[in-house]
């Protein structure tokens, strides 16, 4: 079943465009990465897909528009935008009292359960809760809400490691279960690497790479090279060469691993590494996502 | 609450299969008024805190109160009593309490207007707005909230703190009279809490109804505004008054706008008797009321019309809205 599907999906803000012409599709079940520099468009097409901003060209979420049925929508999808969203006036059993009240899916019994395994109290104000608590109440209070779609935009972002591990191990251990679909956007790339089912990235508001993660991993291979076979390999057209620690790392689209291991040590690239290749050669700049 | 609570995965895909739970839409909307509570604790703090501060000074007053019914309702001989108009006596026993009903209404004025003028700001401000529009309530459903604020809620507030503040204030005198000897039935039957607290109800509805239009500009300034809310609010209207003024010699909307604030008196209440004599607003008895006039009033209706105007364009502008 697709969850979400784009057709020529634009957005402009004045002469800048944010998506230009996008076309996308996922499936449920699965979990996909949105990756790219700032600026990309990746906020703006989230944004789209939750109703928040207004776009030119066809979307369908789950079968609905999203800019006419945001309120509807949002029964059967849930969002985390960043940490820092989650009223600051309001208590932690507010929160709960409220989201239960207004939330036709939401299993309060559920989030309770998570709440117990943290140090968060129902008493406290959110603007007393550190940054990573107030993370852990806002995954506590979306993970006990049966969505259909999950929306991720910089989740981490300001957290620091071990909450980081937290946050996408309980995504996956407690909450994804493949009749669920998440997006995510992240920089910290690491992070997700092994989370993913499928990857995109997008730049200057078009998709640059649209893959599943077994492709990825069947289609791309990095290589520290030998010095001495560094032209034999350079024949084969690798995408992006780099150095490092005075070694050649090249990295190859579509080229047979048996051949590659003749040359040098062959290895399967960070998503980061792909994305620095692609995006360098598109832009000469792309910082952004790979840190 | 929901059965889920011992939920395996196996009962997670279970639930998927029966259609969403119906909410009532009453429910959202009920939630969100709650909220609005949860947030600006102001909203009854105010009237119940400016009510003890009230009720504190009247019981210092009442130690005097003995004397005063003594001049008023037991005149010593037939030539004061004749002097003296029932009107004036009942004036000065309903004026305390006119004053608190005054008092209270204006300080729920001065909130709603402090209320309305952050209600759709502070939302955008904190970015919490990425979180209320995360949840399954509708545009129309948060800005009904937020117009209930002052226009239903506050209403209602202080109209129950009056009452029971009231009470209060005639108990107390009651009991003062009764341990100083006296007075005590006079003021049980002459003071006619009953009628003035029609009338305090009466003119709650009379209020909000003429005020709607300044509460719901200010809700939709609050939803358009970046940055200094009230000047944006407050500052045009004053500008093309004063353009006016200096333009044309004229001052239409200068009193057009004094109109919007204090005008439902003349709209609402009959403030001259039947003899053409003109009452003393401290005690206004109930065959004063204009309702039918109040009703039929241009100004109330063009005043309620541009409410709803501003109400549906904060609603629909409250899509486009984005953090700040």
């Amino acid at each position: 079943m697709t969850v979400i599907e784009a057709r020529g999906l634009r957005k402009a803000f004045g002469k800048t465009i944010a998506l230009d012409d996008v076309n996308l599709r996922v499936d449920e079940g699965r979990i996909l990465g949105l990756i790219g520099p700032n600026g990309a468009g990746k906020s703006t097409a989230l944004n789209a897909i939750l109703g928040l901003t207004e776009y030119q060209g066809e979307l369908r979420v789950l079968g609905r528009d999203p800019w006419d049925e945001r309120d509807q929508l949002m029964r059967d999808v849930c969002f985390i935008a960043d940490v820092a969203v989650l009223p600051r006036w309001m208590r932690v059993s507010q929160a709960l009292d409220y989201v239960g009240g207004v939330h036709p899916r939401f299993d309060r019994a559920k989030a309770e359960g998570f709440l117990a395994k943290t140090d968060i109290k129902r008493t406290s104000k959110i603007r007393e809760l550190s940054k990573g608590m107030v993370t852990q109440l806002h995954v506590a209070l979306v993970m006990a809400i049966d969505a259909r779609l999950l929306v991720l935009d910089e989740p981490t972002i300001g957290l620091d490691i071990l909450y980081r591990k937290q946050f996408y191990d309980s995504l996956l251990n407690d909450y994804f279960d493949r009749t669920r679909t998440i997006v995510v956007t992240t920089h910290q790339v690491e992070d997700v690497q092994h989370v993913l089912t499928d990857l995109m990235f997008i730049n200057r508001g078009r998709i640059v790479l649209d893959c599943s993660m077994e492709e990825f991993e069947s289609r791309y291979l990095e290589v520290a090279m030998h010095p001495e076979r560094l032209a034999a390999a350079r024949a084969l057209k690798p995408i992006h060469e780099r150095q490092v620690l005075g070694r050649s790392i090249l990295l190859f689209d579509r080229v047979d691993r048996g051949q590659l291991a003749a040359l040098g040590d062959v290895r399967a690239p960070s998503i980061a590494d792909l994305f620095v290749a692609l995006m360098g050669n598109q832009t000469g700049e792309a910082q952004g996502a790979a840190r | 609450m929901n059965t889920q609570s011992n939920a395996g995965p196996d009962s997670l895909l279970d639930s998927r299969a029966i259609p969403p739970a119906a909410v009532s839409p009453t429910r959202p909307l009920y939630w969100s008024v709650r909220r609005e509570l949860w947030e600006n604790r102001s909203i009854y703090v105010a009237p119940l805190a400016i009510a003890a501060v009230y009720l504190l000074s009247f019981a210092i007053s009442v130690i005097w109160l003995p004397n005063n019914m003594r001049e008023v309702w037991m005149p010593h001989t037939m030539r004061e009593m004749a002097a003296l108009k029932v009107t004036d006596s009942l004036v000065g026993l309903a004026m305390p309490y006119t004053h608190a009903a005054m008092l209270i209404g204006l300080i729920a004025f001065l909130v709603g207007i402090f209320y309305s003028l952050e209600a759709l700001h502070g939302e955008r401000r904190d970015r919490s707005i990425l979180f209320w529009k995360s949840l399954p309530v509708s545009d129309l459903t948060t800005v009904l909230s937020k117009a209930a604020i002052p226009l239903v809620v506050l209403p209602l507030i202080v109209f129950a703190v009056t009452v029971v503040l009231q009470q209060i204030m005639r108990l107390l005198s009651i009991a003062v009279l009764v341990m100083n000897g006296g007075g005590a039935a006079t003021l049980w039957n002459r003071l006619p809490l009953a009628e003035m607290e029609l009338v305090t109800l009466y003119g709650t509805a009379v209020i909000v109804l003429w005020h709607a239009p300044i509460y719901c500009w200010f809700l939709l300034v609050s939803g358009w505004a970046r940055r200094a809310v009230f000047l944006w609010a407050v500052v045009p209207w004053l500008a093309i008054a004063a353009m006016e003024n200096i333009a044309f010699h004229t001052s239409f909307l200068g009193s057009m706008l004094y109109g919007r604030l204090s005008g439902f008196t003349e709209a609402a209440f009959d403030l001259t008797d039947k003899n053409g004599v003109a009452i003393d607003p401290h005690f206004i008895p109930l065959e004063q009321l204009a309702p039918g006039r109040f009703l039929s009033s241009p100004s109330l209706w063009v005043g309620l019309i541009f409410a709803g105007v501003c109400f549906a364009a904060a609603v629909r502008l409250r899509r486009y809205r984005e953090p700040l």
